[in-house]
């Protein structure tokens, strides 16, 4: 039977590594390529890099950062940040990275998910969102979390697999940074339709949270967190034998 | 030195640094004499079997991966290229493999589509069906990463490991110098190495 995965993720700014607490006070925390081994010995299902570069130029710094974690890190790497159009795919497949995950991008355009889908497979699309509870509905939000874009969430992320994506990450705005567990009630409301993976994003604050998840959403297949990680308040680990010892199927 | 097959289908770069890591130089080529040169070529791939044997057969490389198999070379398929190496793929229509090895590739038949999702997207225990050299550092239960939708099926001649999918799923195959696995092994952690490792003899 396939695991259960844990992710930690890595926001690459200017060749590190910085965390968001609510997407805004950005700290710097460590060097990507030391990042990613350690969490590779530490039994890290794979890694999600995010770059929240600004600048064309930071852009190609990103990509030989990339270039040297997968020179040196054999698990599954999927990268996202600055993600718009099917060349941008291109651009990040050829430097290491197995998986591309579109977010903005695809609010954009949508079109992005099928043409990525068709060129590379669906294996490849991951339809990543951003989501919080407007008027008692989960409504998408673009730009960091910053602009409602009046969607619902659910019905963008049915969209998106009819589309080609074969992958999503559910991060919710509401739990995000509070670290008081996922939210379990939005994955659930995911997971009920969801043809494909589902990776569970936002709030998780110690191993608990992650025992919560994956024994209440059942059909969650991820959990993916960054800060607790980071900062070693939770270690992978430790993580992974927790979950074990509580029945989850994970690779250790 | 390793020959990574080059008929233009997927990204080779984690492959080719994983070859790398172990110390195995290598070489990606399209070239017949450079494919002959090499003590053993590996045959990647990624996405529909129909374009990828497309591509093989455009660019001639389907008649010397055949000839050099022949010949007796060293061959390892990964995932879409470990599914070259059958007879034919019943992926979107009926395509024509290199025949290489007994059997076809089949969607993967899972009881329960809710619990069973494909793609198969993640780690997943090898079961050992048969000793065999690629597997010699691997234990029974040892996780590598799998990502597909289809299997090869009909193939008892050649099976060396499965893995559970609420089926039984063909995870690695080899008969005489034809080898292959489904899953991948330069994303496979140090168990996928030490795959790589046996293959190359490092």
């Amino acid at each position: 039977m396939i695991t259960k995965r844990i992710i930690p993720c890595l926001d690459v700014r200017n060749g590190r590594v910085v965390k968001g607490v609510n997407f805004e006070g950005l700290s710097d925390v460590s060097s990507p390529v030391e990042l990613a081994e350690f969490y590779t010995n530490e039994g890290a299902d794979e890694l999600v890099f995010y770059d929240i570069t600004a600048s064309y130029e930071n852009r190609a710094l990103f990509t030989d950062i990339l270039k040297e974690v997968a020179r040196k890190v054999f698990i599954p790497l999927t990268v996202g940040g600055g993600i718009n159009t099917v060349d941008d795919f291109d651009r990040v497949l050829k430097c290491g990275a197995d998986k591309v995950s579109v977010n903005s991008g695809a609010i954009r355009d949508p079109s992005i998910i099928g043409k990525a889908a068709k060129r590379y497979g669906s294996q490849c699309v991951v339809l990543s969102v951003d989501a919080k509870r407007v008027d008692g509905s989960f409504r998408v939000f673009a730009k960091g979390g910053r602009e409602d874009t009046g969607m619902d969430a659910l019905e963008w992320i049915r969209r998106g697999i009819e589309s080609g994506a074969g992958e999503i990450v559910l991060n919710s705005i509401d739990t995000d940074g509070v670290r008081k567990g996922f939210d379990l009630e939005m994955l659930e409301a995911v997971c009920s339709f969801a043809t494909v993976p589902v990776i569970a994003s936002g709030g998780a604050g110690n191993i608990g949270d992650f025992i919560e998840l994956f024994k209440t959403v059942e059909r969650v297949d991820a959990g993916l967190a960054a800060s607790i990680f980071h900062f070693k308040q939770v270690r992978i680990r430790d993580l992974k034998k927790d979950l074990k010892e509580n029945g989850i199927h994970v690779r250790i | 030195m390793t020959a990574i097959v080059d008929y233009g289908v997927g990204n080779l770069f984690s492959l080719q640094s994983s070859l790398d890591a172990i110390g195995e130089e290598s070489i990606i080529t399209g070239k017949r004499e450079e494919l002959e040169k090499a003590d053993r070529i590996i045959l990647p791939g990624v996405g529909a079997f129909g374009d990828a044997a497309d591509k093989l057969r455009e660019t001639g490389l389907d008649t010397v991966v055949k000839d050099l198999a022949k010949e007796g070379k060293s061959i390892l398929g990964i995932c879409l290229g470990m599914q070259l190496l059958f007879e034919k793929s019943y992926e979107f229509g009926e395509h024509e493999g290199l025949g290489l090895l007994k059997g076809s590739i089949v969607m993967i038949d899972v009881p329960d589509t809710e619990k069973y999702k494909l793609p198969q997207m993640g780690w997943n225990s090898l079961h050992i069906k048969r000793e065999h050299p690629l597997l010699r550092y691997v234990s029974e239960g040892d996780f590598v990463y799998f990502v597909h939708s289809f299997m090869a099926s009909d193939c008892e001649d050649s099976v060396i490991a499965v893995t559970e999918y609420g089926t039984e799923v063909t995870a690695a195959v080899a008969k005489d110098n034809v080898w292959g696995t489904q899953f991948h092994p330069e994303k496979s952690g140090n168990i996928g190495l030490n795959i790589l490792r046996a293959f190359t003899g490092r």
